[in-house]
This record gives structure tokens, sequence and C-alpha cells, in this order.
């Protein structure tokens, strides 16, 4: 995913959006695919279904907050979303997408982005545009060996290349 | 900022060259080094990994077993059957035999299957050390703070890598400390202070350590100081941290762990410590606290919601169902009734929490008033088990979170308060002040 530019639809939220919102506990035991389809149903009945792959996802403060729960990332990451940009992460969020190769990246700019905006992100140059409004906004690039490991397909990727391993690791 | 990757491991006590909090020093030792700096990105050995039902086997096994590297070291994982128990349908049944099966083929000594909530099995059998570095599979394992541990919580991801190599990676945090000063006023518990401190320090403190220290620190029993390490997650923290004491040493002992008395002076922070920020709370100001839906954060004294009526009262949770808990719950309910229309559900947070609570004669006051027992487990707390809420209803909850949807309908409203204030609560159908019960008491005595 370095180096191109991908471009995708933005879905707004605000602050807080914690684990339960993005995995309800209710549909905890679903498969991934299950609990997909209610990822953010809580504050966006639509949003399973309206979201495509390459779609973004803008939101405010504390993005993740909550349980340790890793299907909050992977549910985003099954709905295709290609990234999540927000004012500030909540830690085990932060390392749960990186570890699944979803990249999350710090985005102050409040207002810059409504939903329903063409937004393109280039990883690579650290600048997402907003092809909407015609601005562009740098963000700044993560640490290198998050970097790295969001290149190497994720944490199991990278496990997988040291141990050697053969078979696909999910 | 400064990569360091070792290998190296050292169990020696090393001298400390510049002045370092806690947190630096416990990363110093489980990185070989002799010191790090808030921003180093360090590897660290991984000395106790704990996991449950719902974190562990059932999201490793198959990529272990895709690495082809199994545990690296099956003595040092506690795995906890505590969120799917005991099995209400299929599924939940399915997933603890995953974890069961698990435990004995990769030779899990440490399993404790429907024993109570991980975060209490921890100290309850004697896994906690001061100085540890554990990694959990669940945000709340910073309640192992409380005994001085460097202890962080871990997704499903990291956890297996951690499994399979016993390392990780952390960024060494910044500290805030917490002094928490004064006596608290009846009715005043750990509890209600990490309630103000969501709501004054907020829920974004993503990645910093969180110290808690003071006169009011020093007089708490373990089991309250656990309540600031674990609700040491709703600040946002990687950690929370109370530095051991005689106390600490004290509960290890009594149950079966292994402590030195040196652990008192090398697992503190140095007097010139490099704090981000230093903050007092003064506890003997403190009212008992409620948090209103749906954050810890939107918490305010008890006063100010007195009044809101509750179809269910809650008193579960690693954070809210320990002994000294139920001994709260029971202070308030001895000889009182729940009210009509309103359900009291208590779920001890262990076994040995049930067995000492019915040998000391608690459970039958709990019961005696009305309560409903439910399993030891997460429960509705983790909204997988019984007790949970239909659309509209009110629950206040000695819980440690109340996020949407979290404990059962997406429209149920979950508030948040002591054990003290949920039993009051129970007692007059209505969110109450429990100062006002015990008063009444004190007068009638
Ligand atoms: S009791 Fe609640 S907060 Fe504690 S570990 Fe279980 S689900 Fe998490």
């Amino acid at each position: 995913m370095s180096g191109a530019t991908q471009t995708g639809r933005a879905f707004v939220y605000g602050d807080g959006i914690d684990t339960d919102v993005l995995a309800p506990g209710h549909a905890m035991k679903l498969g991934p695919d299950g609990l997909a389809r209610h990822c953010l149903e809580a504050i966006d009945p639509e949003f399973a279904s309206n979201v495509r792959p390459g779609d973004l996802v803008f939101a405010g403060a504390d993005f993740g907050i909550g349980s340790s729960r890793e299907q909050a990332a992977i549910s985003l990451k099954k709905l295709g979303v290609a990234a999540v940009f927000a004012r500030s992460f909540a830690r085990i969020f932060y390392r749960n997408a990186i570890n699944i190769g979803l990249p999350a990246l710090i985005f102050p700019h409040d207002g810059a982005v409504s939903a329903g905006d063409r937004i393109s992100l280039d990883l690579a140059a650290g600048r997402v545009t907003n092809i909407t409004t015609g601005k562009a906004y740098p963000v700044s690039p993560m640490p290198e060996h998050l970097r790295n490991m969001i290149e190497a397909g994720g944490l199991m990727e990278s496990l997988k290349a040291r141990f050697g391993a053969r078979e696909a690791v999910s | 900022m400064r990569i360091v990757v070792t290998d190296a491991r050292s169990e020696e006590i090393r001298t400390v060259p510049k002045p370092a909090t806690l947190a630096q020093k416990i990363l110093a030792r489980a990185a070989g080094q002799s010191h790090v700096t808030p921003g180093d990105i360090v590897t660290v050995r991984v000395d106790l990994a704990m996991a449950h039902d719902s974190s562990g086997p059932r999201r490793w096994q198959a990529r272990l077993e895709a690495l082809g590297t199994g545990l690296w070291d099956p003595s040092r994982v506690v795995i906890v059957s505590d969120h799917y128990v005991p099995a209400v349908d299929a599924e939940s049944a399915a997933i603890l035999k995953t974890t069961r099966d698990f435990a004995r083929d990769y030779g899990v000594k440490h399993f404790y299957d429907m024993r109570g909530i991980c975060h209490v099995i921890l100290p309850e059998h004697g896994h906690l050390r001061p100085g540890l570095f554990i990694a959990g599979g669940d945000s709340h394992t910073t309640n192992a703070g409380a005994f001085g541990c460097y202890a962080a919580g871990f997704g499903a991801t990291d956890m297996t890598a951690i499994a399979a190599t016993g390392e990780t990676w952390t960024t060494v945090p910044h500290t805030i400390r917490v002094n928490i000063e004064g006596k608290p006023g009846g009715c005043v518990t750990s509890k209600d202070m990490m309630l103000a401190l969501c709501r004054e320090l907020g829920m974004g403190n993503h990645f910093k350590a969180i110290e808690f220290g003071g006169a009011a620190v020093r007089a708490m029993d373990m089991e309250a100081r656990t309540v600031l390490a674990n609700m040491t997650a709703e600040l946002g923290g990687e950690v929370g941290l109370v530095e051991p004491d005689e106390t600490t040493l004290a509960h290890i002992r009594a149950h079966g762990g292994t402590a030195d008395d040196t652990d008192i002076t090398r697992w503190r922070s140095d007097h010139d410590a490099p704090y981000e920020r230093v903050l007092t709370l003064d506890a003997a100001a403190l009212a008992p606290q409620v948090a209103a839906p749906h954050s810890p954060a939107n918490s305010a004294d008890v006063t100010v919601h007195a009044g809101v009526a509750i179809d269910q009262a809650y008193i579960g949770a690693c954070v809210g169902a320990k002994l000294s808990d139920l001994h709260m719950a029971a202070a308030v309910l001895r000889g009182r009734s729940v009210a009509d229309g309103v359900r009291l559900l208590v779920a001890p947070a262990s076994a040995k929490v049930t067995d000492a609570a019915a040998r000391d004669g608690t459970l039958a006051i709990l019961t005696g008033a009305g309560a409903v027992m439910l399993p030891s487990g997460c429960g509705a707390c983790a909204g997988l088990g019984a007790g949970l809420l239909a659309e509209g209803e009110v629950c206040l909850s000695s819980t440690n979170r109340n996020f949407k949807g979290r404990m059962g309908h997406k429209d149920a409203e979950v508030w948040l308060g002591s054990p003290f204030t949920v039993a009051a609560s129970a007692v007059t159908g209505k969110i109450t002040d429990p100062r006002s019960l015990l008063a009444e008491r004190s007068r009638a005595a």
C-alpha cells in the first residue's frame, strides 16, 4: 500500500469512538465478517452497508478507547477502510491497527473534512488531499519501525518472515 | 527517537545513573538497559503473559500453529476463563473448550477455569511481584500496577507475538504523578477518586504512565489500590503504578507470592524523577461520585444526580466485586431490602471472594436484602453474560466503564458508582447518596 495514492470517500465521526461502538459486545461471538456488519452501528446504523473499499474514516480525539479487542480495528479493515485519521488514538487500538496493517494517522484539522468528501491519501509522501475542497494537508509520518511493520503486512507477516513459516498466517 | 533493541536480560540489581520514574526503572530492567528515556522505543522481555478466554487461545492457536513456535515459556503464561463463563450457548461453550484444550496441549500450568476474573486472579494466586513486566490480553491489565508491576494491555496480535517470542516493543512513557492526599470521608472510595480523575484528567492520557501516591494511597489496602491501577485504563494510560510498601509485600506473602524487602527501595521513583506533571487530589474534599452515561468522565457528585430512577443495580467486575466491595454493599444492605421494581445483581469477582463472603456472613446479608447472585466472571460487564439491559433501562453499576451498548441494548443507560452508592440506590430505587443511609443507621444505633 505504500507509494500508491488511494482515493475514497470520507466518513466523519466525533470524539471518543470506543471499541464497543466499533465491535459491539453483543456481536462478538460472530465471526469477523458478521461482527464487521455491526461496526459503528450505535452511532451510524448505515455505516457497514455504505462503506466501500478504499474509504477513509475521520474522527476526533480518543479514537478506539475502551477494551483491547482487536476486532475493533479488524472490523474497519474487513469493511475495506483504507486508513483511520483521528486527533488522537487510544494506545491499544493504535497498536492493534498497525499490527493488522491498518494505517492510523494523527489528523488534527477539525472541520477540514466533511462526510462524503472525496479524499486522496499518499501515505509515502505523508499527504492527505480533500479533492472536494481542493485543500491538501500534511500528515506526520509514523515512526519508522511501525511503517516497516505496515509495509511487511502487519506483525504476523513480520513474525512469519522471522520464523520462516511457510503457511499463510491470518 | 532512539531505538534500543536488545535480547539481553539481566536479573541483577543495576545502579540507575540518572533520576528515573518507577515506569522507567522497570522498563530499563526488562530491556536490559541501565537507563531508558521517555520516548525511546525499547524491546522488552515479558516476565508474565496473561490472557483470558476471549482474547487468548481462541485467537492464538491457529497463528501459533502456523508459526510453528508453540509458547515461548508455558510457565510464564497465565490463562483465565472469565469472559464467557459459564457457557450460555453452544458458541460460548466452544470458546471455553478451546481454552481448556489449549491449556492442556500447550502445558499451561497456571490455567484458571471459571475461578474468577483474570485481574483479580493474578494477585489472589501470588502471581505478582514488584518490578515485573506483565503483558495482558485485556485493557484492564493495568490492575496489576497496584503491586508495582509494569502491567499493560495488548491486543490479540501483539499477544500472539508475545506468546511466541516472550518479547514486545513499547515506547517508554512519560509519567504523570497523582498525589491523593487527605483522609476521605465516609463512603468515599478509591472508585470515587477514579471517577473524579476521569473527569479532571480526561480519558486521553494515551501512552502515559500514571503513578499514584500520597497519604490517602498509602492508607489504602491493596484491593482499594487496584481500583486506581485498574481504572488507569479509563484515563487512557499505558500503566497505572503504585510504589510498593509494607502493605504490598504483606499482601503478596499472604497470597503465596514471593517478594523481598528490598523490592520497596528498588521499585520506587527517584525523588527527582522526571515527571511530566504532578497533581494533587484532595480526598478529604471529595463526595461520592457517579458517572452518567456513556462515559466514566461524565462524573459528578452523587448529589447532582440523586433521584434518577433505576431498573437494575449491578455489583460486579474486576474493579467492583472484590471482597471489600461486597463488604461495602453489605454495610448498606444489612437489615434493608432492595426496592420493589428494582433488581440487584451481584457477581463476586472470584470463587475465593464468594467463598470468603459466604464464610463471613456477607452473602447472607446480600441475599437477605434480595440480591440475586450471579456467577463469578465478566458477565454483564462485558455484555456477554447474564444481567444485560433492555432498551431504555437504567442501571447503576460498580463496573469501570459505561460506554454505549456495553451492557446490553445500545439505548440502555449505564451509570457508574461505588458499591456503597450502588447498594444505597438499590434500596431506594433511585440514585442515592450512600452517606444518607449510613448516617441514618449510625443515628439509629
Ligand atoms: S470484569 Fe469487566 S472490566 Fe473487568 S476484565 Fe471483565 S469485562 Fe473487563
